[in-house]
């Protein structure tokens, strides 16, 4: 599990590539392409080649154009940016702090593996055991809750439901952080000691050296790493589906609702084209990510 | 100095109650009577019920079988690019990004067209049970978090040299990576096959789009419906087990670093 946190070594291979037969090189990525290219491509195309045709398969642009303007998708699509980008923002500031937090602690300290592995869990666990916990705490008649109303602050007479977008942002920020942990360490790793010096000798403060040199290298790969986990937030659906039986207006719960629903006939390829939508959101996030992220590698020590 | 000590006491003091608040919420209410009071009640509903305890052996064969043609697709294509192809690494990188830009909901949702709509030979065999309608498609959902956990396992070894040395010694390239490569970064690996046990004990989305109420995941959310209690107890174990086996992964990778440190 360290592995995910540790940043990569120094690469110790002392020979260069074997000029090998580029071609035949290839070949060994067969297997791994090939069943992404079946079993990912494969649902990706019918949700394609089923967003842009009618029931009947005859080609149509009306299944994206309802899912991009009736009122209800609109609700959607606001629901899920909004706890998207706000536990994403949240997410990336608190899990930044804490990452620093953890690697200015002892190294080999029961703290570092204690957080390590934990995020590891969290940040991929997520979902259903997860609802349940804060159901157990922030719940009607849950132990967080309780406390609060011995101390005088009644949540759910304030109008506070577990079942809610602000009640799944709080759940969504509890795999936000750890993900943002375990993404942004390798680049806290990588400042480099003698750069703090060099600052501190030139006669910076602290303040200097994180605004002037610390932070500008690690912008890019903290704004990347927003940006995952804004994706991350937009694409989850578990924790939503266990919290709630589809109350929350989410995009997820309206593919899910669109394609179970059938009552109208043809919504099942509004539903499609609700998950197309879906893909192009976060295929945009993700290439701004990867641009970011070969900005951030300039730094990275070779 | 000690300013630098003060905001990481309170940012870790946030965390701490952040997180462990949740976990000791869940293990209190799990602890909770029907009647009032506390007892094991809960707990001990877990192991007498039929039902969650055959959801969660299907589970876990799916996790297996999961685990298996993860490492299977992952170890030897991450060791093929460091060694064949190092100049195409960033776009495997990329590659392993694309189960994350195509959330389980969207890749549900086409699989539930083909479930719906295609005959055939294949499709009514694929979609006979659970575990062989779900297990492919949770080694999609597992894929990029395994092949990071490889690679990085690959990046802090001397792959090329150990592969050349056990080749050198008449070793052929499938016995070099079973029996020198997967050895060495067997922290890396069974951190990847924990966390596919973790994803598929976890996952939800897919099973329920397409219909499937035998896995463990949606027994636990069937069961919170009318016993929050043993939801909540479930969860709990859940979470702990897979923590608890990744710690002791983790550990056991650390107890061998130190010294690898020392003589590089």
């Amino acid at each position: 599990m360290t592995d995910l946190l540790d940043a990569p070594a120094a690469d110790t291979d002392p020979a260069p590539p074997r000029a090998a037969g580029r071609g035949r090189a290839l070949l060994g990525l067969v297997p791994f392409v090939g069943y992404l290219l079946v079993f990912l491509g494969g649902p990706l195309y019918f949700v394609v080649s089923g967003a842009l045709s009618d029931p009947d398969g005859r080609p149509t642009v009306a299944n994206v154009v309802a899912a991009l303007t009736e009122p209800q998708y609109h609700a959607a699509f606001a629901g899920s940016l909004t706890v998207s980008a706000v536990t994403a923002l949240v997410g990336a500031v608190f899990g930044t702090f804490l990452a620093q937090a953890v690697l200015t602690s002892r190294p080999g300290s029961p703290l570092r593996r204690v957080v390590s592995t934990a995020s590891g869990v969290l940040a991929y666990f997520g979902g259903v055991p997860l609802a349940f916990a804060f159901v157990a705490a922030l719940g009607q008649t849950g132990l967080a809750t309780l406390w609060l109303r011995a101390a005088g602050l009644d949540l759910y007479a304030a109008g506070f439901r577990i079942d809610s977008l602000t009640g799944l942002g709080l759940t969504y920020v509890y795999f936000q952080v750890p993900l943002m942990v375990i993404l942004v360490t390798p680049t806290l790793e990588g400042l480099q000691p003698q750069w703090r010096e060099a600052a501190e000798n030139l006669g910076a403060s602290a303040w200097a050296y994180w605004r002037h040199v610390a932070l500008p290298v690690l912008a890019p790969a903290v704004v990347g790493a927003t940006l995952v986990l804004f994706g991350n937030a937009f694409a989850a659906y578990a924790t939503a589906l266990a919290l709630t039986s589809g109350s929350i207006p989410l995009v997820p719960t309206a593919i899910a609702s669109a394609l179970s629903g059938n009552v109208l006939a043809g919504r099942q390829n509004v539903g499609l084209a609700l998950g197309m939508t879906m893909v192009v959101v976060i295929a945009a996030v993700m290439v701004a990510y990867l641009l970011l992220q070969r900005r951030a590698a300039r730094w990275a020590v070779r | 100095m000690t300013r630098g000590r003060r905001w990481r006491v309170v940012v870790l003091a946030i965390a701490a109650v952040y997180f462990l608040l949740p976990l000791l919420a869940a293990a209190e209410f799990s602890l909770r009577s029907p009647g009032g009071g506390y007892g094991l009640a809960n707990w001990l509903a877990i192991v007498s019920d039929p039902v969650l305890l055959a959801a969660l052996g299907t589970s876990l064969q799916i996790a297996v079988v999961t685990a298996v043609v993860v490492l299977a697709l992952v170890v030897p294509t991450a060791v093929w690019v460091r060694l064949q192809l190092p100049g195409l690494a960033g776009v495997l990188e990329s590659a392993t990004i694309l189960p994350i830009v195509i959330p389980p909901v969207v890749m549900a949702a086409g699989i539930a067209f083909v479930q719906a709509n295609l005959g055939g030979p294949v499709f009514p065999a694929l979609f006979a049970s659970s575990t062989t309608a779900l297990t492919p498609f949770y080694v999609i959902l597992a894929l990029p978090f395994a092949y990071r956990a490889v690679d990085n396992g690959l990046a802090a070894i001397p792959l090329r040299t150990l592969v050349e040395a056990a080749r050198n010694l008449g070793a052929g390239l499938p016995t070099a990576l079973l029996r020198v490569v997967l050895p060495v970064i067997r922290s890396a690996v069974l951190g990847a096959a924990f966390l596919t046990l973790a994803l598929v004990l976890g996952e939800i989305v897919i099973a329920r789009i397409l219909l499937y109420t035998d896995t463990f995941p949606v027994a636990i959310v069937e069961v919170g419906r009318s016993r929050a209690g043993v939801a909540v107890a479930l969860s709990l174990a859940s979470l702990l087990i897979t923590w608890v086996l990744l710690l002791a992964v983790s550990l056991a990778g650390g107890r061998r670093s130190p010294a690898d440190r020392a003589s590089s």
